[in-house]
């Protein structure tokens, strides 16, 4: 990704952060994090995870917002009243932050390896086909991911697909379970309890 | 080209934003954003490692996209539930403000 687009995406995702916790009215701070929940997906697809990306929109700018903006109205919430808040929380707070963050800056004053992102050009998807091959023993079967690799694209969504199947099955059928486990929870956390009423 | 360190620079910085957030904002709805915000910043962390890490065929490391493919399950999740929980606690107290909710205060 040229470095123009870089900066141009991660100032959307980080004014849409800031937007966030600087608005009084929670429906915009939720429109807000739309906003920077795109730029960080922008950031993804500069980053040639177009899987991650494209997860990011659906999954965080689609459910789980509009889950959010739901649970806003369900509530009825007023824009919160501007109080007269003690000053001790408010400079403690910023401080953790500020410290933190000065922390960062000395860690990543060192320059890292790789400073430019390693090339994915035709030539190096084409040299990795050869390891997605199919086939037993010394035939080579060519497979969606070999013929598209030596095409000059990157399938990353086959790649994901292929790693999330072979080395980490157990770990999905996991979170299966545990997406399960939320459901049943979240049901019963919004049943009325017959006890109370 | 971006370089690794502008990726963890704004990665931090996300998370720096996500964190204020958490501890100035007295909504609880507006806090629990701030948390997905960080859970955002470390996938971002990811996904840079995951480009700028060469393995052995030349591609991108797949492994840090798993991560974050995990990290984004268990965050929605995790905001089902919580959101289940905060409708509970405004029917039970009729307010969501940190504030206000001071009963294990000694």
């Amino acid at each position: 990704m040229p470095s123009y687009l870089f900066w141009l995406f991660a100032t959307i995702m980080l004014i849409g952060a800031v937007a966030v916790i600087a608005f009084r009215n929670p429906v915009s701070s939720a429109l807000a994090m739309v906003t920077s929940f795109v730029g960080l997906a922008a950031l993804f697809i500069g980053l040639s995870a177009f899987f991650v990306g494209v997860i990011q929109i659906l999954v965080y700018s689609g459910a789980i917002m509009v889950l959010f903006l739901f649970i806003i109205m369900l509530l009825d919430l007023k824009d919160e009243k501007r109080r007269s808040d003690s000053l001790a929380p408010l400079a403690a707070g910023l401080v953790l932050v500020a410290v933190f963050f000065i922390q960062l800056v000395g860690v990543l004053s060192h320059k890292l390896p790789n400073q430019t992102a390693p090339p994915l050009d035709k030539a190096v998807l084409a040299a990795a086909a050869e390891g997605y091959m199919g086939g037993q023993g010394d035939e080579k079967v060519p497979t969606k991911i070999s013929t598209a690799l030596e095409s000059g694209s990157l399938p990353d969504v086959h790649i994901i697909g292929h790693t999330l199947f072979t080395q980490y099955n157990l770990p999905l059928q996991i979170l299966g379970v545990l997406l399960l486990v939320s459901t049943v929870g979240v049901v019963t956390l919004s049943r009325k309890s017959a006890a109370n009423d | 080209m971006a370089s690794l360190n502008d990726y963890l620079l704004v990665s931090g910085l996300l998370f720096s934003i996500g964190l204020a957030g958490v501890v100035l904002r007295r909504n609880i709805i507006i806090v629990f954003m701030c948390l997905e915000l960080m859970l955002s910043a470390a996938n971002l962390t990811l996904v840079a490692f995951s480009r700028f890490k060469i393995t052995d065929n030349g591609l991108p490391d797949p492994s840090g996209q798993m991560l974050v493919f995990f990290v984004i399950t268990v965050a929605a999740a995790e905001v089902a539930v919580g959101l289940a929980i905060i409708v509970a606690l405004y029917r039970a107290r009729q307010t969501i403000h940190t504030d206000e909710l001071v009963s294990l205060k000694g």
